[in-house]
């Protein structure tokens, strides 16, 4: 090889790395990250069952269920609708009635909002970002 | 006291004022007096910063209600030690920490300083001078941690609960002197810009500092996976979180400068690149702290968020970033260019490695902003986890694991690749009979982890590699071989033992993910649960009154067949301050490994949830991180590298060139 070559062929694989890198970004992007859904902005986006979704809100008063060993089940609401959510496992500590949560999965073909995982912040006075702007914007709490 | 301490900041802020403008000034027009100010001036600055910490620091083992600070985060009935540490867990105090640290690295280089030229020592203090007075006025303006209340209360509101552990003494002030700590390289990088002249002189001077930054990082995000990991109840030691994300960032900037200064010192390559390197880290700490402190994204570090503060995080940061870019726009040409290198060789090798990092640093930082792009430009709201950086971040860093053994072995300036393969196949050999071994262990449950646990294996028979070939063992009589073993610099051990320390962290986290088991189920007094080669059988529940809480405690009898192994407490925990429920994991460690127990609800039937780990390995993750920090502080204790420390026989010399430069 030349040294003219041997320039090229490191300029190359040093831009191949990087259009790999920038590829697989891209794709990741598009598929691995979730949008996160108020209750009430589901009826004029279409979710389909199956998407990957995070779903925040308001756990509605008197809504929780406690089912067979950790399972359970509970109202997600943003005064405008409500979401039913089954979830399978053990709550944060600070899971609470009427606290802000937000939980993570997808739709089942029954309607019902099948959570992998739900969380709720370390810190009483904490409300997830996320509900806490779109709580505002609709009017529902303030600070 | 607590005024004292708020005059000593306002005093501090003007010191640093000083600082900037006196040396700056004198190092421009040549004059010996001024740029002498410097350094008493950064000393005492960080002797008034002191001051000012410590009067924080009383006000809270006095539970002094009446500083609105203390009150807000701080409780009568709280242990000493949580009440001290307790200082920095919250946004005010943790913020007069980083700026203690920041004056702390001023005047060490100040102190330490005295052998560097003239004018380069004036610029450096001046920039970190410059750095003080923003982060103080910040502070002043934004987050006075001794703001009084006109009528005090009589008990505090308590910290959280979460912060109310040993973790918070080690992890913020570790984390901060790695974070903090890399602003002394961007001063240097600042100050060769202002002078426009860089030599290897420059990089031996900015490579300890590097190492030193790095092995705080190194330990702060080490420590704070691991509080994470007991702390909150399940487990995880990594959760591609923003404010993670904005620890890892200039930890790998870092990792890289400290790679690049080496091919600067010992090459005068790389220069422009390494200054570059110097700017973009220290960015990076400035971004993690914007992004924690201004609550722009949703995280589990929650502080407390004020806009104003973020506002003004982001103008120091826009001036900080933006100053030093533009500074190096206008001045790196002047910059002469260093010496060339092979592709092949220990250069090319390390120029590689910065390709990675960086690379896999962009992705890492495009992964953390993307959810506040998205919402800026079209309002929805986004959230990017652990998919994105396992299909991104992950990929990228592989390669970059497979060829580290390669890197110490290579020549300068032009090595040869076949030779040097040849030398590794004892270790590859080793690393192939590891991967097989680990196939057949784990019944073939996956190629990939065992891959994985043979890839740790090659970085560590690498590293091991590494030493012996240079200590010729094998190939010269024991006592030579020994000989020449204790003969070796300092800085090939901390080489081998941080590339060892990153393999042993590959392990666990590969073991971790391949291997943990994970069992949950309602258990009665009674009841054993099968986990693994393990069981664990419930025998009670009791209620248990700590010093400023109460718990109720699940007594586990952790089994291996008939024969017991030991009791695992684990709690749920109520604090009565703020009635702040917390989940107190169980842990008890065999070998390596860990047995983690977690306890849920309590269901209407006398029974209670019971969620319960295996994590094969899981130590390793952090013993990784200690011996990565090991391997710095050898490097750091090189005598090559001890220009930094004062020498009286180094400074004629120094001195003259002083003059002449």
């Amino acid at each position: 090889m030349t040294r003219k070559q041997k320039r090229l062929s490191v300029i190359f694989g040093g831009l191949a790395f990087l259009g790999i890198a920038t590829g697989l970004t891209f794709v990741a992007l598009g598929q691995k990250t979730s949008y996160f859904y108020m209750p009430g902005d589901l009826e004029e986006s279409a979710v389909a069952p199956g998407q990957r979704i995070r779903l925040g809100g308001l756990v509605e008063k008197g809504t929780v269920e406690r089912g067979q060993g950790t399972r359970v089940a509970f109202g997600v609401t943003d005064t405008q609708a409500t979401v039913r959510v089954a979830y399978d496992g053990i709550l944060p500590d600070l899971f609470r009635e009427e606290q802000g949560v937000v939980t993570e999965g997808a739709f089942g073909p029954d309607g019902v909002f099948l959570a992998d995982s739900v969380l709720a912040k370390h810190d009483e006075t904490y409300m997830p970002k996320e509900v806490a702007d779109s709580l505002k914007e609709k009017g529902v709490w303030q600070e | 006291m607590v005024e004292t301490g708020h005059f000593a900041l306002v005093l501090a802020f003007v010191l640093a004022l000083v600082q900037f403008a006196v040396p700056l000034a004198g190092a421009r027009l040549r004059d010996e007096r001024m740029m002498a100010v410097a350094e008493p001036v950064a000393i005492t600055g960080f002797a008034l910063t002191a001051l000012s910490f410590a009067a924080l620091v009383m006000a809270y083992v006095q539970s002094d209600f009446s500083v609105l600070n203390v009150y807000e985060n701080s409780h009568s009935g709280k242990p000493l030690i949580f009440k001290i540490t307790g200082t920095w867990g919250n946004h005010e105090g943790s913020m007069l920490l980083w700026v203690l640290i920041l004056t702390f690295f001023g005047a060490l280089v100040a102190f330490f300083g005295r052998n560097l030229p003239a004018t380069l020592r004036a610029n450096v203090l001046a920039v970190q001078g410059l750095v003080g007075a923003a982060f103080l006025l910040f502070l002043l303006a934004t987050s006075n941690p001794f703001t009084r209340i006109p009528n005090p209360p009589l008990e505090g509101r308590d910290l959280n609960p979460i912060l109310q552990d040993i973790g918070l003494a080690v992890h913020p002030p570790l984390l901060y002197l790695g974070y903090v700590g890399f602003s002394i390289c961007f001063s240097f990088a600042a100050a060769a810009l202002i002078e426009g002249r860089i030599d290897a002189a420059w990089a031996r001077w900015v490579r300890p500092w590097t190492l030193a930054a790095w092995l705080f990082l190194t330990g702060g995000i080490a420590m704070g996976s691991y509080w994470a990991y007991y702390e909150l109840g399940w487990g995880g030691f990594w959760f591609w979180d923003p404010v993670e994300n904005a620890s890892f960032l200039p930890w790998l900037t870092g990792t890289a400068l400290l790679h690049s200064a080496i091919v600067m010192e010992k090459r005068s390559a790389l220069k422009i690149w390494t200054i570059l390197l110097s700017i973009l880290t220290f960015s990076m700490s400035l971004l993690g702290t914007f992004l924690v402190r201004s609550g722009v994204l949703t995280s589990v570090h929650a502080f407390a968020t004020d806009p104003t503060r973020g506002v003004f995080i982001l103008a120091i940061l826009v001036m900080f970033i933006g100053g030093s870019l533009a500074l190096f726009a206008w001045r790196a040409q002047a910059l002469t260019p260093g010496g060339l290198f092979q592709p092949v060789s220990r250069e090319g090798a390390l120029v590689l490695n910065n390709l990675f990092l960086t690379t896999a640093a962009a992705t890492v930082l495009i992964g953390t902003l993307y959810p506040l792009l998205v919402e800026a430009l079209t309002g929805d709201k986004i959230s990017v986890g652990a998919p994105f950086f396992n299909m991104t971040f992950v990929p990228l860093v592989l390669p970059l694991l497979a060829i580290v053994p390669f890197g110490p072995l290579l020549a300068w300036k032009r090595a040869d690749l076949a030779g040097v393969s040849q030398r590794l196949m004892a270790a590859f050999g080793g690393a192939l009979l590891v991967t097989a071994a680990a196939f057949v262990v784990s019944d073939a449950a996956s190629v990939f982890s065992a891959l994985g646990v043979g890839l740790a294996a090659w970085l560590v028979l690498g590293a091991a590699t590494d030493i012996a070939l240079k200590a010729g063992i094998g190939k010269v009589r024991a006592g030579i071989a020994l000989k020449r073993l204790a003969g070796l610099p300092l800085s090939a051990f901390g080489t081998a033992l941080a590339h060892a320390g990153l393999g042993l962290t590959v392990l666990g986290i590969v073991a971790v993910t391949s291997f943990q088991v994970e069992r949950f189920e309602t258990m009665r007094p009674g009841d054993t649960l099968d986990i693994g080669a393990y069981s664990l059988r419930f025998e009670a529940l009791r209620p248990f009154q700590g010093p400023n809480y109460t718990e109720d405690r699940g007594h586990f009898t952790w089994l291996d067949g008939d024969r017991e192994l030991g009791e695992i407490v684990s709690a749920k925990r109520v604090y009565t301050a703020r009635q702040f429920p917390t989940t107190e994991a169980g842990i008890a460690t065999r070998g390596l490994s860990q047995m983690y127990v977690s306890l849920g609800d309590a269901d209407s039937e006398g029974g209670i949830v019971v969620r319960a780990w295996w994590w094969p390995l899981v130590t390793l993750i952090w013993i990784g991180g200690l011996v990565m920090m090991a391997g710095g502080a050898v490097s750091l204790f090189d005598r090559r590298l001890r220009v930094g420390a004062p020498s009286r026989r180094a400074r004629p010399p120094k001195a003259a060139e002083a003059a002449a430069g």
